[in-house]
């Protein structure tokens, strides 16, 4: 359980510069931004449902509110440095009140699902709506279905003019995964993060040690709306448009394709497999002749049957059966045993 | 006379028309060791329960060290310093012995403290040698004896066991005893319990239960020898 952190942060940071640079190499770095954004976007709902046992069918909410609330303060303030910082606060906030609801309300297992779902579909009608004129925040209209074009995009802190685009936006969000990755890398890691696990595992049992798992769950749900948050801000940078479609049923559903292909219960899978799944729509985007949603349910289809546990998990398994670790201690009864690091992923 | 841990007064528990657990009057002393005996059914599991925060009881009130908890959930109990065990076992499958001491330990300790406190229950509970398998992967009583463990690591002043003797080997039972006495030096224990022989070797003072309330409540030897219990034991009319 007492893992070296340091550790932790050296491999995230040498594969990190080694993929990024070697990516750029093999694909575009306007491809490779959206699916590091989306690599995020998957790593804040693994991290909420894989290590919380949060279900959470609405993610897609924080990442269209990160995306609107940035597109709405950057429209206001004229520069990117305070909309950034909205983008992960407002989400965090809305979660925490969601969250309040729901733990505090006891709602478990699938009515979680449900509420969050719920949840973004409200916001997706809401921001349908809103075509009109009156529907105006500060300088911002939220114009409807039409979205938000024309903000201010990413600029170097204090210097509005100052455009950070193309390569260089590549590897603010190449960075930015890094950190958020080294950050949740850190929170498992920590007491918070080893009780969270344990609330994923038994929320009887935590609560019997004296644990309030109500006010960890809420927590946790707002930093895994926080981290969306921040994706969807970055998602606005990128597309330099947001429009309802960030809310709709069809976002939230890929967020949780990504993380069952890819593996929940570990911070890798989700961000490989949102990456890979998103790499695969867009090339299957370049053909007409097989329908790419066809192609994607198949995949899901093939992952839950054969692959449950996703990816990720199984290529450590293999790895593990071929290598041969095992636990001290279990070896009495020479049975193999999981991958130790499971528990902080 | 010793302080009162543990005390319920008038504590009834319904479910729709059924009457699980009837106006229960109930006095627990510090370091005392009660066994809670009955027929299947009489209401122990319900009492518990109500007791431990995991079901708020419908009427009557129940104090721990004199504070009224009669709504509280089971955590704010359990933060009182009260070590709950249930009837099955209620472990982390997933993650090894340390870790679910651990995180037992955490609750109430800094993390290099928690880490001590683990590693001091472990080897006090014989539990070295399985120390990094996961729960999952033990056999029952290794795992009764896991989650002992984590009612043991918070130094409890009260302890609330559901059966803790179920499904045990003669030897887990043995062992299971001598952990208890050992816990029993600075906590008061209530032991939920059907094995007439593990409560002998065990217990001084029962209570016994029957349809929801209190039938007896003395020694164990003039429990045992009362004509009542015995035919509440054998299904005769009380």
């Amino acid at each position: 359980m007492q893992g070296s952190m340091s550790k932790d942060v050296m491999t995230t940071l040498v594969v990190s510069a080694a993929l990024i640079w070697a990516l750029p190499l093999m694909v575009s770095t306007y491809t490779l931004t959206i699916l590091i954004i989306y690599g995020m976007l998957g790593l804040s709902l693994g991290l909420i449902w894989g290590f919380g046992g949060i279900i959470c069918f609405g993610q897609a909410a924080y990442f269209g509110l990160g995306a609107y609330t940035y597109a709405i303060a950057a429209i206001n303030f004229g520069e990117s440095t305070i909309p950034m910082l909205l983008a992960v606060i407002v989400p965090a906030i809305f979660a925490a009140l969601l969250g309040l609801m729901m733990f505090y309300g006891r709602l478990t297992d699938v009515y979680l699902g449900v509420i969050t779902l719920v949840v973004m579909l409200i916001l997706f009608k809401f921001i349908n709506s809103t075509a009109g004129p009156q529907y105006v925040i500060g300088n911002a209209r939220l114009g409807g279905y039409n979205g938000i074009p024309g903000f201010q995009t990413l600029n170097v802190p204090g210097d509005p003019s100052a455009y950070i685009w193309g390569d260089a936006y590549f590897y603010v969000c190449a960075v930015m995964l890094a950190l958020v990755f080294i950050l949740v890398s850190a929170l498992l890691r920590s007491s918070f993060g080893r009780i969270a696990v344990g609330i994923r595992e038994n929320e009887t049992r935590m609560s019997l040690m004296g644990y309030d798992i109500r006010a960890r769950k809420t927590i946790l749900f707002s930093i895994g709306a926080a981290i969306a948050g921040l994706a969807g801000a970055l998602f606005a940078n990128w597309s330099e448009i947001v429009t309802p479609s960030l809310f709709s049923l069809r976002q939230s559903a890929e967020i949780i394709i990504w993380c069952i292909v890819g593996g929940f219960s570990n911070r890798v899978g989700p961000i490989f497999g949102a990456a890979g799944l998103a790499y695969i729509k867009i090339l299957l985007g370049q053909q007409s002749m097989v329908d790419n949603t066809l192609i994607m349910g198949i995949i899901l289809v093939v992952f839950v049957l054969f692959l449950p546990k996703g990816l990720v998990p199984a290529v450590a398994e293999l790895w593990n059966i071929s290598f041969g670790r095992r636990k001290r201690g279990a070896s009495r009864s020479g049975r193999r045993v999981r991958n130790r690091g499971k528990a902080n992923g | 006379m010793a302080e009162i841990v543990l005390e319920t007064q008038g504590l009834t528990m319904r479910f729709g028309g059924v009457v699980a657990a009837n106006n229960v009057d109930f006095t627990l002393h510090a370091r005392e060791l009660r066994c809670l005996i009955g027929p299947n059914g009489a209401g122990k599991s319900t009492f518990f329960k109500c007791v431990t925060g995991l079901q708020t009881p419908t009427e009557g009130q129940v104090f721990m060290r004199g504070e009224e908890t009669t709504q509280w959930m089971s955590h704010e109990i359990a933060s009182l310093g009260v070590g709950i065990k249930t009837q099955n076992p209620n472990v982390l499958d997933s993650l090894s012995v340390f870790e679910n001491i651990w995180l037992a330990a955490r609750r109430f300790h800094t993390p290099i403290e928690a880490n001590r406190k683990s590693q001091e229950i472990i080897e006090r509970l014989a539990l070295s040698s399985i120390a990094r398998a996961d729960l999952g992967q033990l056999a029952h009583g290794e795992r009764q004896r896991v989650e002992l463990g984590l009612v043991a690591v918070g130094d409890p002043w009260l302890v609330l066991l559901d059966e803790p003797a179920a499904g045990m080997s003669a030897e887990d039972v043995e062992r299971m005893t001598e952990i208890i006495h050992e816990l029993n030096k600075s906590a008061a224990i209530v032991i939920v319990e059907h094995d007439m022989q593990f409560i002998r070797s065990i217990a001084e003072n029962v209570t016994v239960f029957h349809q929801g309330s209190v039938l007896m409540e003395d020694h164990v030897d003039l429990v045992m020898a009362d004509q009542t219990v015995r035919n509440v034991y054998l299904g005769k009319k009380a």
